[in-house]
């Protein structure tokens, strides 16, 4: 009887701080989960698990500064690839990384997987910032 | 009767246990056998023969031809990657860093990448990867040679490759090879597996402790 009763508030309690969730929350949180699969599929090989790049060859997902100050460019990265000299956390890289065949939604994730994961913090990066940021791609 | 069979059966089981235990470590040798009975003093003596690495010759990232001859008395890792792939290579190359950290320091030891896009990946552009990796000196080889010559060594060593697939690129599979000194195979590991990585770093110090392993320094 004792433990029925634990249980039921328990439940309640559960349900209480999952309903006190703000609706910008349970939305990060859908975002972030589903990136996380999408980072698992298509970046992690190169980036590595904690987004920590490949020496000289493949750039780290750390450096905040630049993810924040190229935020509006970020989904444009990821469908078309990226070539050219770019610095990261200080150093140079100039190797190429292939385009990417991933929907607006997904890029929205992953995007915010990344730029809230390996000591990165910001907001959401949703489909409707992703899709208008896509609309700019050179 | 029946009591005696288990008797026999938890010895048996205990005896092989014990004997996978044992201090007395080896690393089995794979690839195939061949039986030789020759004859040494007049008599007659069968002789196990293994597999070995065939004769081959490269050249490697500092432009310096690398023979077979390059590896004698070197305990070493072989894998193929090329230096635009990507998928499995980074994550061969980022656990295969630990492997050459380690074993830097040792003379008689050795890494080999052969690369399958000799077209794309020239000598330079090899030195490139290579400086970009941060591996310097002699310990880890990348190597360059004629697709044909670097086909037909991966099947000597096991490793399936396919040329280019619709999707414009190449097949492979990220095996790491541990050859001995005699060329024989030893151990083939997942190289995309960082925990299969760890255990070949493990085997490569039992092998360097086997008798007909160590160092003739």
């Amino acid at each position: 009887m004792k433990i029925k009763l634990i249980g039921v508030i328990c439940i309640v309690l559960t349900a209480l701080v999952i309903s006190c969730q703000s609706d910008e929350q349970v939305e990060f949180n859908r975002y972030f989960s589903a990136g996380s699969a999408v980072y698992q599929a298509h970046c992690q090989n190169c980036h590595g698990a904690k987004g920590e790049g490949l020496q000289g060859l493949i750039p780290s997902l750390t450096d905040s500064a630049y993810l924040k100050s190229n935020r509006s460019q970020l989904a444009c990265f990821v469908k078309n690839g990226l070539k050219g000299q770019i610095k990261i956390s200080g150093k140079q890289f100039e190797g190429e990384m292939p385009p990417n065949d991933l929907s607006p939604v997904e890029i929205a994730q992953v995007l915010t997987y990344v730029t809230n994961s390996f000591g990165n913090k910001s907001a959401t990066i949703t489909i409707d910032q992703a899709n208008a940021d896509l609309a700019k791609c050179n | 009767m029946k009591k005696l069979i288990y008797a026999i059966a938890f010895i048996l089981l205990w005896n092989a246990c014990k004997l996978n235990s044992g201090g007395n470590k080896a690393l089995p040798i794979f690839g195939n056998k061949e039986a030789v009975t020759k004859t040494v003093n007049g008599k007659q003596v069968t002789d196990t023969l293994y597999q070995t690495i065939p004769a081959f010759k490269f050249v490697n990232q500092y432009g310096d031809t690398i023979t077979d001859k390059s590896l004698d008395g070197k305990i070493y890792v072989a894998d193929f990657f090329f230096t635009t792939c990507p998928n499995i290579c980074p994550v061969m190359h980022r656990n295969m860093l630990p492997v050459y950290n380690e074993f830097k320091s040792h003379a008689d030891f050795r890494i080999i990448s052969h690369t399958i896009d000799p077209k794309y990946d020239t000598v330079p552009v090899l030195k490139k990867y290579a400086d970009k990796m941060g591996i310097s000196g002699n310990t880890w080889w990348l190597l360059h040679g004629q697709k044909n010559d670097t086909y037909t060594i991966a099947k000597s060593y096991l490793v399936s490759l396919q040329e280019k697939n619709p999707q414009g690129q190449y097949v492979h599979d990220g095996y790491f090879i541990l050859i001995d000194k005699q060329k024989r195979i030893r151990g083939t590991y997942q190289g995309t597996d960082a925990k299969e990585v760890e255990k070949m770093t493990a085997d490569i110090k039992t092998l360097m402790a086997e008798p007909d392993q160590k160092s003739t320094k």
